[in-house]
């Protein structure tokens, strides 16, 4: 029987992925694709589907390869920049195809809201030669999942299915098949030996022709397909993927008549068939899409094939903006353009809103902060006394390189503590480089815990291989905090909850031959601050693993209160630490500690006074 | 039938949760529901924003400039932050309690609430301003302002389903330990406004 659930886009893909009968989940958190993983696990014991958070995604889709290799239905979730990190198997993976089904859920992220990249999966799908689907709702992303595990049945090649943050962070009312999902019934023959799973040169130069041919069933296949959809008969043609098809349908409402939408849920290989119909019925095409101009590209090539008269208004003539996220408005702005050189009278309109911009005050910049009590504040804090100090001994400068999680927000003001940031566990390496460019001057890496797993280690090897003189703070909170608390390999417990080995992270840098290890916890700056300039004196790679909580997780009954009568109010604690507990109201001269405090008694430590004590 | 209501606050202070539970109550009432919420980096005290769409025609889950019926504001200098996605006399309700920004960078205006609220008073007639934060600390917690603000909504009459629907889901959606206070925030917050407006 079916059921209407309030889903959120990646919940309705994991419950596609569990009536789709998947046995093997693997995946590295990433918003915004997190929650499709999370919510397996919830089903995971009830349905008997095997759920790892893994190291980190190339790690993550090798895994669910390995699954798929032996019959058995695997997803694998990963963001955008993961797929980055797993296209070295995937790539490879093409060629050989699977058995089973293997389907990757891939999150882009248009604006970017938390990403380093706007990139555009559709894009990668030809690229690599995967079909990519690309729903533009939550329901649309539950049927496109299931969709996704029966072609890669069928044609025994992964699928991309490929959301963006408004389909996996949108909830909507969503019609399942059945209001709880049901145990997965699908068994897996066990692996079977054949040379078709050892890539090697010759069974590549095999394997190519049989890719390419996939390629062109798939585009007719897709063509068929009730996902591919075209309404309406007017001349201007309109065609958009994903959520960018319901911000056109919407920008146009009222005027239905004028245009004929043909909205791509398969994108990649692109359906030629259903296209070239719905090209002959109009004079002039308006491209709708986020990111890259991938459907533009496919139809302009399509156009010139076909010797087809139609004028296509996308990103490449300036119509529409090459970037970001759009929304109704941008979409309304871009057709406007172009039926005002069409030559017509008619504008789409906007809405006016109560008030208009021009008359909005100013407003306080409200950049994103580390939370109050964050054990990473005390460490960049420590650093970056002990770099002051070394600069003033020694007259050396400190470079400090940033990597990818919450501690990325230790570039912002007062702490201004990232000098650089790429991508996952770039830092070290990048510290290793600048060394070799900067001899002079000390290099500091910071990397996250989860991170560290995912990809420090590599480069902490390499630093120690090829003697760059770093010092790497892991930051080790215990958990992967940006992305919602998920377990990793250092914490002792798996996604499912059962217990594993807890991989102690000063072992691994041990055991990769760093001369100057130490684990200290970052209750004291004093020991936090000696442990930095210890680490940073020291000649050749140094590590310090900084142990904490995570304030998201863990509960303090601690607080701090700063006595007015001590407090001469200089400032000096809402200045140099940027606290979100702290707080020096417009036009009072002494701060107070709201109720966001968690204890950490940063403040009190450095405050000139001794003002801020603990409270009760 | 279109309704767009926009929840606009800080990191914490619960504009997810409000927004589940505005779309339940909205599916509950048998209408079609969208909305799109920020989760992420912004999380850690940035601004957040929540859209909520009820109605038939199926759309993206951002409201377009100069829509939304409804603008709940979980704190002033949010609420002026979103104000173009306001529709010409749509309602705005606001909790004037403010919550300052954790620092303030180079060339950041400063942060004067009374001066926010009065431009609010100014130009959203109809508006209800009230400070939600230390009416829930009253009814036991200052986390439930939020549930006080729906509660407000309401008193106000404006959403398209019975303030019965959105008590059942809300206490469906909110364990049981935290339900009485939230129902105590969620029926003061409503008798007030209704009170008033």
């Amino acid at each position: 029987m079916t059921d209407k659930k309030l889903l959120m886009g990646n919940e309705a893909i994991a419950l596609g992925a569990i009536e789709a009968g998947v046995q093997v989940v693997t995946g590295y958190p990433g918003t915004p694709s997190t929650e499709a993983l999370e919510t397996i696990i919830r089903y995971a014991d009830r349905c008997g589907i095997y759920t790892e958070w893994s190291s980190n995604e190339k790690v993550a889709l090798e895994t669910a390869v390995g699954a798929a290799y032996s019959g058995a239905k695997a997803f694998v979730t990963m963001k955008q920049v993961g797929l980055n990190v797993a296209s070295d198997p995937l790539m490879s993976l093409s060629y050989i195809g699977i058995k089973g089904a293997l389907v990757l859920l891939v999150a882009d992220d248009p604006g970017p809201h938390s990403s380093q990249t706007e990139q555009d999966t559709r894009a990668f799908g030809h690229f690599a030669n995967i079909p990519v689907l690309d729903p533009a709702s939550p329901q649309e992303a539950y049927e496109l999942t299931k969709l996704a595990f029966e072609l890669s049945h069928e044609f025994e090649i992964p699928v991309i299915l490929r959301t963006t943050t408004r389909v996996s962070h949108s909830c909507g009312d969503v019609e399942v098949a059945a209001a709880e999902p049901a145990p997965v019934e699908a068994s897996c023959e066990g692996f079977v030996r054949d040379r078709r799973w050892t890539i090697f040169p010759r069974l590549t130069a095999e394997r190519h022709p049989w890719l390419e041919r996939v390629q062109v069933q798939l585009s007719e296949r897709f063509s068929g397909l009730s996902c591919n959809s075209v309404s309406g008969s007017g001349k201007i043609g309109i065609i958009a993927s994903g959520v960018s098809a319901l911000y056109a349908n919407e920008a146009f409402r009222g005027f239905e008549g004028l245009f004929t939408i043909f909205r791509v849920g398969t994108v990649y290989p692109f359906p030629e068939k259903a296209a070239l119909t719905f090209l002959k019925g109009i004079d002039s095409l308006i491209v709708v899409e986020e990111l890259d101009p991938y459907l533009e590209e496919q139809v302009l090539q399509l156009l010139g094939k076909a010797h087809l008269p139609v004028d296509v208004y996308g990103k490449k003539n300036g119509f529409f903006p090459v970037s970001g996220e759009y929304n109704v408005d941008i979409v309304i702005d871009g057709i406007n353009k172009v039926l005002a050189g069409l030559g017509g009278a008619l504008r789409l309109s906007h809405a006016s809103p109560a008030v208009s911009r021009e008359k909005l005050p100013p407003l306080p910049i409200r950049a994103p902060t580390l939370c109050a009590g964050c054990m990473h504040r005390t460490v960049f804090y420590a650093f970056k006394q002990a770099a002051k100090q070394l600069k003033k001994d020694f007259q050396a400068d400190t470079i400090f390189s940033g990597d990818i999680g919450c501690y990325t927000l230790g570039n912002a003001y007062p702490l201004n503590m990232v000098d650089t940031c790429l991508c996952m566990g770039a830092g070290v390496s990048i510290a290793g480089g600048l060394f070799r460019t900067n001899p002079e001057a000390k290099h500091v890496a910071f990397i996250g815990d989860s991170t560290f797993f995912h990809s420090g280690i590599p480069a902490l090897i390499n630093a120690v291989y090829n003697g760059a003189d770093i010092t790497l703070a892991v930051l080790d909170n215990r958990t992967t905090a940006m992305t919602g608390h998920q377990p990793h390999p250092g914490i002792g417990i798996t996604a499912l909850g059962s217990v594993s080995k807890a991989i102690d992270i000063a072992d691994i840098a041990r055991s990769c031959g760093v001369g100057f290890v130490k684990a200290i916890d970052t209750d004291s700056l004093g020991s936090c601050l000696e442990a930095a300039k210890e680490a940073m004196k020291f000649e050749g790679p140094a590590v310090i693993v900084f142990k904490g909580k995570c304030v998201g997780i863990t509960k303090s009954d601690k607080r701090y209160n700063i006595e007015s009568e001590d407090c001469t109010g200089c400032g000096f604690c809402v200045k140099q630490l940027g606290c979100p507990a702290l707080f020096l109201p417009a036009g009072e001269d002494k701060p107070f500690i709201q109720g966001s405090c968690s204890g950490c008694g940063l403040c009190a430590q450095i405050c000139p006074s001794g003002a801020i004590r603990i409270r009760g | 039938m279109k309704y767009d209501i926009l929840i606009a606050g800080v990191g914490g202070q619960g504009v997810v949760l409000a927004s589940r539970i505005l779309a339940l109550a909205a599916m509950k009432a048998g209408l079609h529901v969208s909305t799109a919420e920020t989760i992420g980096m912004s999380q850690r005290e940035g601004s957040v924003s929540s859209h909520i769409r009820i109605g038939n025609e199926v759309s993206g889950s951002l409201i377009p400039v100069g829509q939304a019926d409804l603008l709940l504001g979980f704190e002033p200098a949010e609420t002026v932050r979103n104000l173009l996605f306001l529709r010409k006399s749509g309602k705005v309700l606001v909790n004037t309690h403010a919550v300052p920004p954790a620092s303030k960078p180079p060339g950041s205006p400063d942060y004067d609430p009374a001066a926010l609220l009065s431009f609010l008073n100014a130009h959203c007639p109809g508006i209800l301003c009230f400070d939600f934060t230390e009416l829930a600390e009253e009814a036991g917690t200052y986390r439930a302002a939020n549930v006080a603000m729906l509660g407000a909504a309401a008193g106000t009459g404006v959403l398209p389903f019975s303030e019965e629907t959105l008590q059942a889901v809300l206490d469906a959606e909110i364990p049981e330990k935290y339900r009485a206070v939230n129902r105590a925030a969620f029926e003061i917050a409503m008798k007030q406004i209704s009170g008033i407006s």
